[in-house]
């Protein structure tokens, strides 16, 4: 089963993300970047199936120079090689763009699964995953908490409001990761002396074929007018009083009368 | 030209979810706002006596999809029908709910039409024509206002954001035919919660436990049971095997905005927070009066959650009684 992870870097979600000068972005220095959680557990379940069945895992990202640093995490943990989309020209790019990008890097290759994140920590989309699977003409199974291979198919359980559904998806075909689907690894010292000398392509949009006219920063379809922080909340009330009913009797009375929610 | 605005509601087993009364609303207020038609579709098979229902909140028209073949949601098969209704109707603007199935709907559509995509949005308005939404980034320490290029325009709104309006209108129903086209995936079985719990994202309130609870949960059972609200929990509560996958709330859980949010025993780590922070009211209930939740809360206790929930639960009860 040769299958392809498609992995983000997106900030540590402890970072302090600040507005930059244009009013428009984030500021990208000062920010320690990480691979997207929802890509670990993307890349664990890719690397359990090839345990299993055989095969070959793939990482594919699109990003900057330091991309590079967590595709070389993906490989440490255990994946076999790496395509690293690094052009100025796809910077900015929104998912959809993002997705044809990745689409036609992933097209190159042969595959019969593809994994991704159900949302980047980052902007928070939830949208390539089910774009890229669009682009190929291959159907997918979004917010996935348990995946079995099957012959020509995989069953994966979906993890919906109120309980889960059981989906079935002929391959190839592509699925999004929910937690609960795995535990991912660690790399190993072992794994990261190894990553080293792993394959790392690095492409660019010229390189895929890609007409620059339909991505980048200059080309979205979402695009953003301004950023701001959210409204601040007011100053926090503590409720003081002698005995727990008391306290209580206070904030249900402060939730019924003024908030008006009981 | 581009024109008008299509809601896409979400029934589950023959029945609305809750998020369709939200969308439909939130499209009919842009609808006014660009002066053009509202069409409400309702997809399912044998669905069509629900349009009696989305009248209410003010369709000018109603289109029923209804195919033995879209019982249970599979993404091709709705990108394929709704692909399709848009291609006859060519809307400038396409709503729907940024639910489990909204979001993965909207998410393909997105790339089959390749059109823009605003996905769980807070907040939509139209000024001179322009459609702004708003949009919570970086687990909603960052507000973005978006706006979208080209036809047509996806909205995705976050559930139990949008309110709720009740304009009765004369709407006509249309039931198209269907082509249900290529479809490649089988919903094969359900496996759904029993007895009526409320939904953590659909939920008025939740009462959320952490750590702090030690893995006794029954004192925030029993307070959402008397507030008909539904049990959430931190990742560490779910690390520790107390709660299910299903009731984490967070960056990597669900993401909910009830009017009210009772935190307890949980510090508050920014990874909580990224969940919960468009709550309406937020109550936090810990023992260190340090915790960094209390920043973040409207109303907070210091104390033991052991002691305050039980008395907090009888106070509840009295008054709803
Ligand atoms: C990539 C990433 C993603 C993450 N995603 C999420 C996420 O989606 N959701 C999430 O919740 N976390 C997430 N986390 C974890 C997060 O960082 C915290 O570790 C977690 O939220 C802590 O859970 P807690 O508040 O229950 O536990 P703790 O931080 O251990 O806090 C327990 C609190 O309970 C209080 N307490 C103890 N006993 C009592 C008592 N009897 N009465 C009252 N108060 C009491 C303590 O004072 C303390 O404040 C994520 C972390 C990472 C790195
Ligand atoms: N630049 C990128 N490079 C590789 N994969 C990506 C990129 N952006 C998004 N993805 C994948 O798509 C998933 C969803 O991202 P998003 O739609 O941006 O929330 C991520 O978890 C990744 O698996």
């Amino acid at each position: 089963m040769d299958i392809v992870v498609l992995v983000k870097q997106v900030p540590d979600t402890e970072s302090l993300v600040q507005i930059a000068g244009d009013g428009a972005s984030i500021k990208k220095d000062d920010i320690k970047w990480v691979m997207n959680p929802y890509d670990e557990l993307a890349v664990e379940e890719a690397l359990r199936i090839k345990e299993a069945k055989g095969g070959s895992v793939t990482i594919v990202s699109v990003g900057p120079q330091k991309t590079q640093e967590t595709i070389r995490t993906a490989l440490a943990m255990g994946a076999d090689k790496g395509i690293h989309i690094n052009d100025p020209l796809a910077e900015g790019s929104d998912s959809l763009a993002t997705a044809k990008i990745l689409a036609a890097a992933v097209k190159a290759i042969p595959f019969h699964l593809i994994i991704a994140g159900q949302r980047a920590v980052d902007e928070d989309n939830y949208q390539v995953g089910a774009a890229v699977a669009e682009l190929l003409g291959i159907p997918h199974v979004s917010l996935v908490a348990k995946a079995e291979i099957l012959d020509g198919k995989i069953r994966c359980q979906r993890a919906v409001e109120g309980g889960t559904v059981v989906v079935e998806a002929t391959l190839p075909a592509l699925f999004t990761t929910q937690r609960g689907l795995n535990e991912p690894r660690y790399a190993s010292l072992p794994g990261i002396m190894k990553a080293k000398k792993k394959p790392l392509e690095a492409k660019t949009l010229a390189d895929l074929g890609l007409d620059p006219a339909a991505v980048g920063a200059a080309h979205r379809k979402v695009v953003v007018k301004a950023l701001r922080l959210p409204p601040e909340r007011k100053a926090v009330r503590m409720i003081q009083a002698e005995t727990p009913q008391a306290i209580a009797a206070e904030l249900v009375r402060i939730l019924h009368e003024e908030a008006k929610l009981i | 030209m581009a024109q008008g605005v299509i809601a896409i509601t979400e029934q589950r087993d023959g029945k609305f979810r809750k998020v369709s009364y939200e969308v439909v609303s939130a499209g009919r207020r842009l609808a006014d706002g660009l002066s053009c038609p509202l069409t409400a579709v309702i997809i399912g098979s044998g669905v069509e006596a629900l349009a009696a229902e989305i009248k209410k909140h003010g369709p000018d028209k109603i289109v029923v999809l209804d195919d033995p073949g879209l019982a249970d949601y599979r993404t091709d098969a709705y990108t394929n029908v709704v692909a399709d209704l848009v291609k006859s109707l060519s809307p400038a603007v396409l709503i729907a709910g940024a639910s489990a199935q909204g979001k993965d709907l909207c998410a393909r559509l997105a790339a089959r039409l390749d059109a823009g995509l605003a996905m769980d949005c807070t907040a939509v308005s139209v000024q001179n024509g322009a459609i702004t939404c708003t949009r919570p980034m970086f687990g909603g320490k960052i507000f973005a206002d978006v706006q979208i290029q080209g036809a047509p325009q996806i909205i995705a709104v976050r559930p139990n954001v949008m309110s709720i309006i009740e304009i009765a209108r004369e709407s006509a129903v249309e039931k198209p035919a269907v082509r249900l086209g290529e479809v490649k995936t089988e919903v094969v079985e359900k496996v759904m919660d029993s007895g009526g719990k409320v939904e953590l994202t659909e939920a008025e309130v939740i009462v959320s436990g952490g750590r702090g609870t030690g893995g006794n949960f029954k004192p925030i059972e029993d307070l959402a049971a008397a507030m008909d609200g539904a049990v959430g929990a931190s990742r560490s509560a779910v690390d520790e095997g107390w709660r299910k996958h299903a009731d984490q709330v967070g960056q990597t859980g669900k993401v909910v905005s009830p009017a009210l949010y009772i935190a307890c025993g949980i510090s508050g780590a920014i990874q909580h927070l990224a969940g919960m922070s468009t709550a309406k009211v937020i109550v936090a209930i810990n023992k260190d009066p340090e915790a960094p939740v209390f920043s973040k809360a409207d109303f907070g206790v210091v104390g033991d959650i052991f002691q305050i929930l039980p008395e907090v639960t009888e106070a509840v009860k009295k008054i709803r009684s």
